[in-house]
């Protein structure tokens, strides 16, 4: 596997070689699927739209139902007016959604396609929404795709108004549907009335019932709640790099205040969203709360000397990254390598400074955004960890270089049942916990020879 | 026809007069159909781009080439590990850079400047870390809209390292569906590759296998059972392929077509520059696999090779007997559908009905006419203005190596015979009365006809899977085998029964229905208590 990668780095290339990142579209696609009654659709190629509907599809392993602009080379020459207009023609006709969220491509914004002066003069029938956000594919990564579709969404839907409501927003960030579970279970715990967006439980994880249906009705956010964001007294942004922009946006066109907080993955994290949510309901934590935090300490506890002192290698979606960095260091392992795709140099800053709250030397690691597996790989070549966490792709390096993965973030193509349970929260802490543990525990057991095999551990 | 009319019915007037051309129930002999056209904007096609056709489908399987994405990361990411045309080294020391994959990953600054710089920049880095012998360069959507010249790259590159590099222009919105990409990575592959090497086979009876993507391991089944019969695979296009191999076919006696739609291109040019007939076989199915080996030792007509060809089939077919009618109890009197890419859907129907099993409903993606029709209609086919776009090359017969195998009559009689020559009869002639065959098919006309045509099992991709699976149908992906395989061949087809019969007898189906949605609640109390 991986035989051919070399171990000498050349530190600054110009080809990617195994990416660490995919394109701002299908984070928009991804965000729109979030929304009740929404049709994703993809203004370029078709095969744009047919790429993010197949990984989607994998990561959930759920129906992703998104359209395409389907355009040719006329379209590219003439612009792709007339295939979008006779796209919203047929959706709505065929497949009925209330909202219709269009994201441009690399192609429709290489030709300059003005989607939003082509929506203004569009037919759209009474009741429904045509909407857009602007994603090139050459910018960003799909996390600045997701967050430039949740702007659009509140561009064209959220109404400004001084008369606040008495609930509170939570913006997510990128999470799977357990993760929207477990966020609003604690939202719910604390007391608090909140609008949350966007939401894919229901969506992306529906049960099997023998009925298929296209937009699963009281699934996803309403449109009506999206409208009455700009009414919220405040707004819990989650994922540092994910959220600020959507945050940003609401406090500047709505005036919500907002609370920015990293993705809350492990104790101290989760701590922080708990906290965020007192001070809005100024309720007391719940005994359950407080005692599944104990649990997870308690396990942590339990299981250090499995992980005290070992080294991870942690790649994927800055937010993502973050969280499980801080969870490392919570279970005492070194994050040796701590990696992004994403071209956002904020990430290293923000990784440098959770070292630096835990008194660790940010020299003894290698801290990296815009950078890409192969690089990964060859750092692990010349110095090896005990642990890769992130997303499937890393099984290649797994792999090749015979250390253990635990799979997180996007995508994790190779496993069932994942995306329906928690990863946030101090559920998800413990989930995580256990993972992480057993499979170093496993590969303890796997190198030890029989004199030193334990039964009891 | 009722089921068509049904699902007809339901669409717009415009979106009607499109569709109906594109959906047939089968009557019998004059049954057409339109393909190869446009996609409707907003219908939920399956397609994908030319791109897809060009880099995911012909020339990313190719093992010891660098195959680079030109564009922004997406296509890169999405094209990385996601078919599965496997691949080893043939020998020890062969590079193999299917694990990998490469992009210039550009950048807004590279869209205005251009991406040409990067893309040579990026080739010298790769030449130093891995000095391979051939690089593609596939360009994604904005490459052609700002107007950079990956052939020119391309001879730059050639000329630098005096290595083979190819320069594919198969921007995503070229032609109508992969299909273009397929010519177009056909187009590039005969240009550059084909007739480079010298190294002649060593066999008596060598051929190639085109159209061949190793998909779950496919490839590796057809050459066992070749080999085992005596013949020399020279290159398999391209799963599990090189560009070390594909250099000499050439050179061998006969290509084999398996998936028609994807090569076609490649085995016609072939024929014409090197006087190489090709062979439409499927060794999907095991009738079929049988029905390919025969029509392959009627061509090299020589008693030893028939005699081994039938001494092959019978020790195959014994050792397949009990498991083949095991899974046949399971499945036979089910119906099938089957929605795939341009071959699939008709290969298929010839495994399905091993197993007594009837397909339906069929469908294809990107398919042309002559794969529903078969090629005696392309000569009526009008071109229209997107397929008119991608380039058509001609060759004409190389002056050393053209060698005619067969005389125009000869190859009459062998036709005549059953040997299917240089031509392909298409998926109809296979389908019955009442069938139902789609071109081009959506999401609507997927769900619209497991309604009304309730198919036991519907064959599909994984971005229909899903929606299948949860309106209770048996879903399986036929695009990856749901990552199992090989389903080629004789072992293959055992695998591939036993999968079918796996997912419609697996014991959760019988889980969906709770038991309180059947039984009341009991009221009153138990066993006279009080």
């Amino acid at each position: 596997m991986l035989d051919m990668t070399p171990k000498e780095i050349i530190e600054k290339r110009h080809i990617t070689i195994n990416p660490c990142k995919t394109c701002e579209p299908v984070g928009a696609m991804f965000c729109a699927l979030g929304v009740e009654s929404c049709m994703p659709h993809s203004h370029g190629s078709q095969g744009c739209c047919s790429y993010h509907r197949t990984v989607l599809s994998r990561h959930f392993k759920e129906p992703a139902m998104a359209s395409s602009s389907s355009f040719t080379e006329g379209s590219s020459v003439f612009g792709g007016r007339s295939n979008l207009n006779t796209s919203a023609k047929n959706i709505f006709d065929l497949y009925d959604p209330d909202i219709i969220a269009i994201h441009t491509t690399c192609l429709s914004e290489t030709i300059g396609d003005d989607v939003g002066s082509y929506i203004s003069d569009m037919e759209i029938p009474d009741g429904k929404t045509v909407l857009y956000a602007s994603t090139p594919s050459y910018e960003g990564s799909h996390i600045q795709g997701f967050s430039n579709m949740m702007i659009g969404f509140m561009k064209y839907m959220t109404k400004n108004t001084d008369k606040k409501s008495g609930k509170i927003a939570i913006f997510p960030g990128w999470v799977n549907p357990g993760d929207d579970g477990e966020l609003k279970r604690i939202a719910e715990l604390m007391g608090v009335d909140y609008t949350y967006f966007p939401d894919h439980e229901g969506i992306l994880e529906t049960p099997m019932t023998g009925k298929y249906k296209y937009f699963p009705k009281g699934a996803g956010t309403s449109a009506k709640d999206i409208q009455e964001l700009g009414a919220v007294k405040k707004l819990i942004a989650l994922g540092q790099l994910t959220s600020v922009e959507s945050a940003q946006y609401m406090e500047k066109q709505h005036k919500v205040p907002f609370t920015l907080l990293p993705s809350p993955i492990g104790v101290s994290l989760t701590d922080k969203y708990v906290m965020a949510l007192r001070d809005i309901s100024k309720q007391e934590i719940p005994q359950s709360l407080e005692y599944e935090r104990g649990r997870l300490v308690d396990l942590m506890l339990d299981s250090h000397a499995y992980t005290y002192n070992k080294t991870a290698a942690i790649y994927g979606d800055p937010d993502v990254v973050y969280g499980f960095t801080s969870l490392c260091i919570e279970m005492g392992i070194t994050p040796k390598y701590v990696i992004t795709g994403t071209p956002k140099e904020d990430f290293v800053r923000q990784i440098k400074a959770l070292f630096e709250e835990h008194g660790m030397d940010t020299e003894k690691s290698v801290i990296k955004a815009d950078t890409d597996l192969f690089y990964l790989h060859q750092l692990i070549k010349n110095e090896s960890v005990d642990i890769l966490i992130g997303s499937s792709y890393g099984k290649q390096i797994a792999k090749a270089e015979d250390i253990p993965i635990v799979r997180m973030g996007f995508p994790v193509l190779d496993r069932y049942g994942d995306t329906i349970q928690a990863t946030v929260g101090y559920a998800g802490g413990i989930r995580y916990v256990e993972k992480i543990t057993n499979v170093l525990m496993d590969r303890q057991d796997a190198d030890s020879s029989d004199e030193d095999f334990d039964v009891v551990m | 026809m009722k089921e068509r009319d049904n699902l007809l019915e339901k669409y717009s007037s415009r979106v009607f007069k499109n569709r109906r051309t594109h959906i047939t129930q089968l009557e019998g002999d004059s049954d057409t159909i339109a393909a190869n056209t446009r996609a409707i904007p907003g219908i939920l096609t399956a397609r994908g781009c030319c791109y897809a056709g060009c880099k995911g489908v012909v020339v990313g399987p190719i093992k010891d080439a660098v195959t680079i994405t030109h564009g922004p990361i997406g296509c890169a990411f999405y094209s990385w590990g996601t078919r599965r045309n496997k691949a080893k080294p043939s020998y020890k020391g062969e590079q193999n850079f299917i694990p990998y994959s490469f992009c210039t990953d550009m950048r807004p600054t590279d869209i205005v400047f251009g991406g040409e710089k990067k893309l040579e920049q990026g080739i010298d880095e790769i030449m130093e870390m891995f000095n391979p012998k051939c690089i593609f360069i596939c360009s994604t959507c904005p490459i052609g809209l700002i107007g950079d010249d990956v052939q020119a790259v391309a001879r730059r590159v050639e000329k630098k390292y005096g290595i083979t590099a190819v320069g594919f222009s198969c921007e995503g919105y070229k032609g109508v569906s992969q299909s273009a990409g397929h010519h177009i990575a056909n187009n590039g592959l005969m240009r550059q590759i084909i007739g480079s090497g010298d190294i002649k086979p060593k066999g008596k009876y060598s051929v190639n296998i085109l159209g061949e993507y190793n998909i779950g391991g496919d490839g590796w089944e057809q050459e066992r059972i070749l080999k085992k019969i005596g013949y020399e695979v020279v290159s398999v296009f391209t799963g599990d392929g090189s560009y070390e191999t594909i250099k000499n076919a050439h050179l061998a006696d006969l290509n084999l077509v398996m998936c028609h739609r994807s090569i076609n291109y490649v085995a016609q040019m072939m024929k014409t520059k090197y006087g190489i007939d090709w062979l439409k076989v499927n060794f999907i199915g095991i009738g079929a696999t049988c029905k390919s080996l025969r029509m392959m030792a009627e061509y090299f007509n020589d008693p030893k090779l028939t005699k081994r060809t039938e001494e092959v089939i019978a020790e195959e077919l014994e050792a397949i007997s009990d498991d083949v009618e095991h899974y046949k109890s399971m499945l036979k009197g089910k119906t099938a559908g089957i929605f795939v890419g341009g071959s699939r859907s008709h290969h298929y129907q010839a495994l399905l009905r091993d197993f007594g099993v009837e397909t339906i409903i069929a469908g294809y993606e990107f398919a042309h006419r002559d794969d529903y029709e078969g090629r005696d209609i392309i000569p009526s086919i009008k071109p229209d203005a997107d397929s008119k776009n991608i380039e058509e090359i001609t060759v004409s017969p190389d002056e050393e190596l053209y060698r005619e195998r067969y005389s125009a009559e000869q190859i009459e009689q062998l036709k005549e015979k059953g040997v299917e020559l240089d031509t392909y009869d298409g998926m109809f002639p296979d389908m019955k009365k009442g069938y139902i065959v789609v071109d081009d098919y959506n999401v609507f006309e997927t769900d619209e006809l497991i309604k009304t045509m309730k198919p036991d099992i519907f064959f599909s991709g994984i971005k229909d899977k899903y929606a299948i699976q949860k309106s209770g149908v048996v879903s399986r992906q036929m695009h990856s085998y749901d990552y199992s395989g090989p389903y080629a061949g004789f072992n293959g087809a055992v695998i591939f029964g036993r999968d079918v019969a796996m997912s419609i007898y697996t014991n959760a189906w019988a889980l969906i229905t709770p038991p309180w949605k059947s039984t009341p609640i009991l009221e009153g109390t138990v066993g006279g208590e009080k």
